[in-house]
């Protein structure tokens, strides 16, 4: 679930608030997304792979919130990281993160042949 | 504060149906609104995955093939003009997508249309969309429709939880429900806001289902995440708690043997036999599903790793909303049904249809639906004069006295519906006298839901008291029909009848509210005007007959009355 808004990369763009689906997000003082109905995340990542500020964090635990030290996750180099394997924003064009979705299909097909 | 549109076409649900219907809608000429309990572009388990679409080329050999070749594992529950239909459809329509998705072009300079990444199409889709002048309305859940006193659809009510908030109502010559699958509030990828609540509003305006007893379909997860994709696992090997490798018996499906050993204990995956050249570009593949194992410190292809099934509900299982014609026209007129909140029967039966057909059947459905809804109000216009009246009834106007504390109330009807529908022993190993229970204990549940659940003024508390009133209805289609069906048929497993009964080769309808019912299908009755008197839409019916919330806009006491638009 959504744990962490990380204030000083917040640029206050609403993004998040507007695409998450499940309407999680409040526009709390200031502009600072606040996580107002965690129990309605369906830990999707997509706040994350939206937030162009990498200021998001989804731990991956669905069942329960976890507790989370926002500088061990900013330091951990994990924020923007699905972002970045997306190829999204800045990453669009880069070869090193193309879209290989259409591969899929080898994955069922390989591990069938064994 | 209240929002008043009239439009051609309105669609309910902005995920993968719901964004194709749209755009067929608009490209055939009509002024379309689309209204999504989220984003449209986020929601739906469309955009959280990545689907692989039936890709058929317009070969007819190939194509007959396809469709005998799927047909065989459909337990004589499919149609193979249907599935010839969506195959030829999706061929058509999917590229119509290019200028808003960057396709992969592959070996031979051919873009690649058939497997695309979620979030890029819902993306791509809600620009299309756009493009084409559809107004969207993002985090506007609809609750219920509108109805002409003839019995046909006028429109849709629902609420904005954001921006200037308030209520929305919506008149259309034609309604598109899109709201996708009911996955009962399990862990299901993306599936949060798929909580049946289209099934609901089209059986209050006197539609049927069918199929509701194939919804046992079940994924794996590492244990805590939502990650159910299941490509990776088809590499990966599955251990007990002692350490001893469970055997899956050979077979892709690997749900009934890890249901079994998750009763008894943990389980425990490796991928460990994912080739090399793959994990180095399985992020690019599905970003997704190494995060949770980066983020826990879990090398899934060197450790062992606990998981879990997420059950689907109707998701990837096959029932839905019961249609009349080749236009997906549900048994209201005018309310069209599209993607997985339509009976998927129709093209693959008894068994699943992920992997391939539902996308398939999502943007064929969608694409019929839109066009014919578009048609529709050309031929009649709006009727956006006339009166109408509102089919909702539960979670949204209480029977009885209001119990005070709604949100208690609704959490207790969600836990309820949970524990009758997740729980491995009561889903995938299915028992009759445990289905009557179940039953028995949802019907109790209902009649809470329907007397006693006012969730006043607050716009969560709105939809979540609606959308546990879907829940219970779809939980209760759901087990009846599972009992009426006692014998062993793909998805649906009995292990008080475990083979196959000659007599039950049919299709089963299911729909009712107060009381549930369900009955063998027809197929030689497809015209609502055909159907016997219980069936019929409720302003067919006499008004004693009706339940409250389905009164007349006059005879209703005036704070009901003042809802209504
Ligand atoms: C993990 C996963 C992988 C899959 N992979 C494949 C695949 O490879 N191939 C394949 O063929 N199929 C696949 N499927 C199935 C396929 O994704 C679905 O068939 C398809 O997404 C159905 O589209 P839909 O629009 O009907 O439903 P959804 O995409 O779920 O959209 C439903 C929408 O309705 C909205 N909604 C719900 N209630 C309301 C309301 N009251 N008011 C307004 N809006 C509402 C929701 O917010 C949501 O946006 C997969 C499914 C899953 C879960
Ligand atoms: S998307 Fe990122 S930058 Fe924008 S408001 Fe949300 S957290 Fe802040
Ligand atoms: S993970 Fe998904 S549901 Fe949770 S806050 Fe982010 S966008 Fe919303």
């Amino acid at each position: 679930m959504i744990e962490l808004v990380v204030d000083d990369r917040c640029t206050r763009c609403d993004t998040c608030i507007q695409v998450c689906p499940t309407n999680v997000f409040e526009r709390g003082a200031g502009g600072l997304p606040l996580i107002a109905r965690q129990e309605d995340c369906q830990t999707c990542f997509l706040c994350e792979l939206y937030c162009q500020a990498d200021a998001l964090y989804v731990a991956p635990n669905c069942d329960e919130p976890v507790a989370v030290d926002a500088a061990s996750i900013v330091a951990s180099g994990l924020l923007g990281q699905f972002r970045r394997h997306s190829g999204w924003h800045e990453w669009e064009g880069d070869p090193a993160h193309a879209n290989l979705h259409w591969r899929m299909g080898e994955l069922f097909a390989r591990a069938r042949a064994g | 504060m209240s929002l008043h549109l009239e439009t051609d076409v309105l669609i309910i649900g902005g995920g993968l149906a719901g964004c194709w219907a749209a755009v067929a809608a608009a490209r055939a000429g009509a002024e379309v609104v689309l209204a999504d309990k989220g984003y449209c572009g986020t929601s739906g388990v469309t955009a959280t995955a990545g689907p692989n679409h039936w890709w058929v080329p317009p070969d007819p050999e190939k194509r007959a093939q396809a469709v005998r070749d799927r047909d065989a594992r459909a337990f004589g529950l499919a149609d193979p003009r249907w599935m010839a239909r969506i195959i030829d459809t999706t061929w058509r329509v999917l590229p119509t997508l290019a200028d808003y998705y960057r396709h992969s072009v592959t070996a031979g300079g051919v873009p690649h249309y058939q497997s695309l990444r979620g979030p890029e199409y819902l993306r791509a889709l809600r620009r299309y969309a756009e493009t084409l002048g559809v107004r969207i309305l993002d985090h506007s859940p609809a609750l219920e429709l509108l109805l002409h006193v003839d019995g046909s659809v006028a429109g849709a009510r629902g609420l904005r939880r954001q921006g200037e908030g308030g209520d929305w109502t919506v008149r259309a010559a034609g309604v598109v429900v899109a709201t996708g699958g009911c996955a009962f509030l399990s862990k299901l990828l993306g599936s949060r806001t798929n909580t049946g609540d289209g099934h609901l509003m089209a059986a209050e305006a006197g539609a049927r289902l069918s199929g509701m007893e194939f919804s046992t379909y079940h994924t794996v997860a590492e244990r805590h995440s939502t990650q159910t994709r299941s490509a990776s696992y088809a590499f990966a090997d599955y251990f007990d708690a002692d350490g001893r490798q469970i055997d899956t018996g050979g077979s892709p499906d690997v749900t009934v043997p890890l249901a079994r050993a998750l009763l008894a204990g943990p389980v425990y995956a490796t991928l460990a036999r994912m080739p090399a050249d793959l994990r180095a570009i399985l992020p690019q593949i599905q970003p997704a599903i190494l995060l949770p194992f980066q983020r826990q410190g879990i090398d899934p292809f060197t450790q062992r790793f606990p998981i879990t099934l997420h059950g689907e509900g109707t998701v990837r299982g096959t029932g839905g909303l019961r249609l009349v014609d080749d236009d997906c026209q549900t048994d209201v007129p005018g309310l069209y049904a599209a993607g997985d909140a339509a009976t998927r029967e129709l093209i693959a039966g008894a068994t699943s249809g992920g992997g391939a057909q539902n996308s398939a059947w999502a943007v064929s459905s969608g694409t019929w639906s839109g066009q014919a809804a578009a048609r529709l109000a050309r031929a009649q216009g709006r009727r956006a004069h006339q009166g109408v009246e509102a089919a909702g009834g539960a979670g949204l106007r209480p029977d009885a006295g209001a119990l005070k504390d709604a949100a208690a109330l609704t959490r207790h009807l969600t836990d309820g519906v949970r524990a009758e529908m997740l729980p491995y022993d009561k889903i995938l190993f299915r028992r009759g006298p445990v289905l009557a229970q179940s039953l028995a204990t949802l019907d109790s549940l209902w009649r809470d839901a329907r007397d006693r659940l006012a969730p006043g003024s607050d716009p969560t508390a709105r939809v979540r008291a609606r959308e546990a009133a879907a829940l219970v209805a779809c939980a209760r289609w759901t087990t009846a029909t599972a009992l009426a069906r006692g014998e062993t048929r793909g998805l649906h497993r009995r292990e008080d009848a475990p083979s196959l009964s000659p007599d039950l080769a049919h299709r089963l309808l299911s729909g009712g509210l107060d009381t549930v019912w369900v009955r063998a299908d027809d197929p030689t009755q497809r015209s609502p005007a055909q159907r016997s008197p219980t069936q019929r839409s409720p302003a067919q019916r006499s008004p004693a007959q009706r339940s409250p919330a389905q009164r007349s806009p006059a005879q209703r006491s005036p704070a009901q009355r003042s809802n209504v638009a």
